[in-house]
């Protein structure tokens, strides 16, 4: 043991490796730092205004007391038709690619566009369902923010739901084949059970993304200082009013736009961290 | 069988009695059968007969063409695009390679067991009945007692009786064999495929397996691709080796074993190459 420790060759490598040691954990906690600051700074600024008046009242005109009501109202309604809408597209999608059509063309065409489609900026994405819906109706609604969420959550749910069935063995489907159950029970009644927990992580990970989306709503949805729940008219989100209080030289609005900031950091990482176990369950 | 026959490999082998073709009915019968994944040729024209109610090895070294034979009897390389079959395979004298066969009626004719056992991700329960219900409606005490047979038959029930809520994959791998026995038995086929069900099992679970394949060619056309040798002794009646996608030699399984006519099924049974 003496002679090993005083051997040269071994002091250099057991040097280097706590050298790599304390450049892995210094970038760590570099990472998780400006994490913990973010989450400290919203907490700080934000949980003060974290009042019951947040869930019961309605965005204030300036200079006076509210809460965020109707954005909360608008953001879930916007998101959930975004998912209903969003969501059977994606897996349909997936399931063609992962299971009719694993190796011919089009499945590699449709991953593609999808892949570019998955880090597509939102802004275009406003732009383009701006031109597409918001145009040709005439105004701003909440349908129209509600699409363009969809063709958000759209991408990452191809993405996951094609991974997920991809995973499960052949051999399962040749099992499935060899009691003569055709193909189509065999990928709703074996696949997607094999693959659930998968699937519905993606679509978990798909609306945490687009709760936060602030950009292709400007252009869709708008805003809406009121409580509606006419999707056929502008609609308020969080984001939206966070951007708009966020840059306001009002200090009641400023403290609801960090109130909605932490609301939304908390809902994205109960998310997130709901899908982590969903998919950690499956193991 | 006994255990001891079962678990050591090159001791005494238990073998059927040589058995004559004469007379038999044949279940299957292959003729001129070639096989094709994308270009390259994979079974050479093959002639086979598979006798009802007998078991029938398909053995040769890996690559021969073996589990590429037993995929074609229930038409599983359909799943995949670019392989085909040529030449006929009459199935009750019916041809299965003809277009227009229905493959899932076929497939539930004809079962498959698999070399890795693959319950459904279900219940001991539902991977039963969830077969049994796709071709047949019937009351639930009805396909209670389906269930409870098919597992009785898979020599499993006992040890599931208790617990047949729980999930289908929290079983042993032998005991998970043995459901995927269960589930293809349910269905109520004529002839089931082994390809080759021991070989992801330990010693006890094999002769169980092998206990029960033994068992059940009174009801059954069983036809079983091994590359244990002994297991092909121990369980079948007929033994066809193959070797580079021809058919070298078929015969009664004592036969064959103890006075193979070519010297390539004589090398390859001693163990001199495979």
């Amino acid at each position: 043991m003496a002679s090993f420790a005083s051997n040269p060759l071994y002091t250099r490598r057991r040097r280097s490796d706590v050298i790599s040691k304390v450049l892995a954990y210094s970038a760590t906690t570099f990472g998780l730092g400006w994490l913990v600051l973010i989450l400290g700074v919203l907490i700080y600024n934000g949980l003060g205004g974290l009042t019951l008046d947040v869930f019961t009242h309605d965005t204030p005109p300036p200079g006076s007391d509210g809460g965020l009501l109707n954005a909360i109202v608008g953001s879930l309604i916007m998101t959930i038709l975004a998912v209903v809408i969003g969501t059977p597209i994606g897996v349909l999608a997936g399931t063609y690619m992962a299971e009719y059509g694993r190796h011919d063309k089009l499945s590699s065409i449709v991953r593609f566009i999808n892949d570019i489609l998955l880090s597509a900026p939102s802004i275009v994405v406003g732009l383009f369902v701006y031109q597409i819906v918001v145009a040709p109706m005439g105004h701003f609604s909440g349908y129209a923010g509600a699409v363009s969420l969809a063709v958000l959550v759209i991408p990452v749910v191809v993405r996951t739901t094609e991974d997920m069935l991809m995973l499960v063995p052949d051999t399962m489907r040749e099992a499935a084949a060899s009691i003569g159950l055709p193909r189509a029970h065999m990928i709703v009644r074996i696949a997607y059970r094999a693959a659930r927990a998968g699937i519905v992580t993606g679509i978990l990970l798909a609306i945490a993304r687009v709760s936060g989306e602030t950009a292709p709503l400007l252009f869709t949805a708008l805003n809406n200082q009121f409580f509606s729940v006419n999707m056929n008219a502008p609609m308020p989100s969080l984001p939206v009013v966070i951007f708009q209080f966020a840059l306001s030289p009002y200090e009641e609005w400023q403290r609801l736009a960090w109130t909605g900031a932490l609301l939304i950091t908390v809902t994205v990482l109960a998310l997130s961290i709901l899908a982590r176990s969903l998919t950690a369950a499956r193991k | 069988m006994d255990m001891a026959a079962a678990t050591a490999p090159g001791s005494s082998l238990v073998m059927h009695a040589a058995v004559g073709t004469e007379g038999l009915p044949a279940k299957i019968s292959i003729k001129n059968l070639e096989f094709f994944y994308g270009e390259s040729r994979a079974l050479k024209g093959l002639n086979l007969s598979l006798y009802a109610n007998k078991t029938t090895a398909f053995i040769g070294p890996s690559g021969c063409g073996k589990s590429t034979l037993l995929r074609v009897l229930n038409r599983m390389y359909d799943l995949y695009p670019g392989q085909r079959a040529t030449g006929d395979v009459l199935f009750d004298g019916e041809n299965l390679l003809a277009p227009g066969q229905d493959i899932n009626l076929l497939r539930a004719r004809i079962g498959m067991v698999f070399q890795k056992p693959t319950p459904f991700p279900m219940t001991i329960y539902e991977n039963i009945a969830f077969g049994i219900r796709l071709y047949e409606k019937i009351s639930r005490a009805d396909l209670d007692a389906r269930v409870e047979s098919s597992l009785r038959r898979a020599a499993l029930w006992d040890e599931v009786k208790d617990k047949l809520n729980a999930s289908g994959l929290s079983l042993s791998g032998g005991q998970q064999q043995r459901l995927c026995i269960a589930r293809t038995v349910a269905v109520k086929p004529e002839v089931i495929l082994f390809d080759e069900p021991c070989s992801a099992l330990d010693p006890i679970s094999t002769a169980k397996i092998e206990e029960l394949i033994d068992e059940m060619k009174k009801d059954y056309t069983i036809v079983i691709v091994t590359h244990n040798m002994q297991q092909a002794a121990r369980v079948s009646d007929f033994t066809a080796f193959m070797y580079l996608g021809d058919l070298i030699e078929f015969d009664a399984t004592a036969t064959l074993f103890t006075t193979p006519k070519d010297k390539r099924t004589q090398a390859y049974i001693t163990g001199r190459f495979g």
